[in-house]
């Protein structure tokens, strides 16, 4: 019982949360200054997203191998492979950097 | 499967808006195709993690079907595995998405019909989706934004269910390499974002930069949030270069 509570309560939280900008601000436009802060979020936060995911709480997540997987997607995509590829090189890369002996 | 090229996963897309509709839900929809194959294997280890933690075989895949966001349902899973109840796990899980909030702001002017129309159509905030549909300028294309999340929802939902029947042990992912897949795709979004303006990078590295030192005392939600700070401070690097 408490576990559908706390779906209940996450859904109706998640929810508000991307309901809320929407619903208030209707197709009122933005002042200038208020665009460009948002033009900046998006790569702010994938960086936070990307650090966050990578050191884990408390840096507790730090894994090498996971690096060498993103360093592969990086030149992956920097040799122009599609999407789906760059990503499969970064499995790869960190499947085969686990199979190390250190 | 057709896949996105890496090129036209985010940035500046000032041609985006002068393609029909149509072409452009198809383009959503395209990017949403390696999205949802990403959110599919992130989805099989959450199913795994729940009903390992006790949650049955139905309440995973509800949650997933009704609260649709990996960080936050993980969080959830975490608080309520180390019984801090469900105040303190409703509370980490709404910590992770509050920056769905200032993300809702931001595509809220791109969104059609009245204000319930638009709060469902900001249902289709995600992160991927939101950076995908992203034109440049904090315009957004509404239907990317739609396209690239309506191929990621039924991929979360059918891959928590797979993760609930199979069960498979955590080791497995790590031994596969496929706990890469999530962070591989934001950089990748990344990437295509700062092809664009120097405030770019700036904001980038600050947003980095922060969080990587707020996530070694604070939740991750709170580290998440101040890594946007780095917007803030891209602003000032805009000034600089101008």
């Amino acid at each position: 019982m408490n576990l559908w509570l706390a779906i209940i309560a996450v859904a109706a939280v998640s929810f508000t949360f991307k309901a809320i900008g929407p619903a208030l601000l209707g197709d009122r436009e933005l002042p200038p200054a208020a665009r460009n802060v948002i033009a900046l979020l998006a790569p702010a936060l994938l960086a936070g997203l990307i650090v966050v995911e990578v050191l884990g709480p408390k840096w507790t997540g730090v894994d090498w191998t996971l690096l060498v997987g993103l360093a592969a997607t990086a030149a992956a995509w920097a040799w122009r492979a599609p999407m789906l590829l760059a990503v499969l090189v970064g499995v790869i890369a960190t499947a085969l950097a686990r199979q190390l002996p250190f | 499967m057709e896949s996105e090229p890496a090129s036209d996963t985010g940035g500046t897309r000032p041609a985006a808006l002068s393609e029909t509709p149509r072409q452009r839900l198809v383009a959503g929809l395209r990017v949403g195709v390696g999205l949802a194959l990403a959110a599919f294997m992130l989805a099989v280890t959450f199913g795994a993690l729940a009903r390992s933690e006790g949650w049955g075989v139905i309440a995973p895949i509800v949650c997933s079907l009704v609260v649709f966001s990996g960080s936050a349902q993980f969080a959830l899973a975490a608080a309520l595995a180390g019984g801090g109840g469900i105040p303190a796990a409703v509370t980490a899980a709404a910590l992770i998405n509050a920056r769905f909030i200032p993300m809702g702001v931001a595509v809220a002017g791109d969104l059609r019909g009245g204000r319930l129309r638009r709060a469902i159509e900001g249902q289709a905030v995600v992160d991927a989706s939101w950076v995908a549909a992203h034109l440049g300028g904090g315009r957004f294309d509404r239907y990317r934004l739609i396209g690239a999340t309506i191929v990621q929802w039924p991929a979360w939902v059918a891959g928590t269910a797979l993760g609930v029947a199979l069960a498979p042990p955590e080791s497995l992912v790590e031994t596969l390499g496929l706990d890469v897949i999530f962070p591989a795709f934001f950089l990748l979004l990344l990437l295509d974002e700062l092809r664009g303006a120097r405030p770019s990078r700036f904001a980038a590295a600050v947003g980095g930069v922060v969080a990587a030192g707020l996530v070694l005392v604070v939740p991750t939600g709170l580290a998440l949030l101040g890594s946007t700070a780095g917007a803030l401070l891209g602003l000032r690097g805009k000034g600089k270069q101008s």
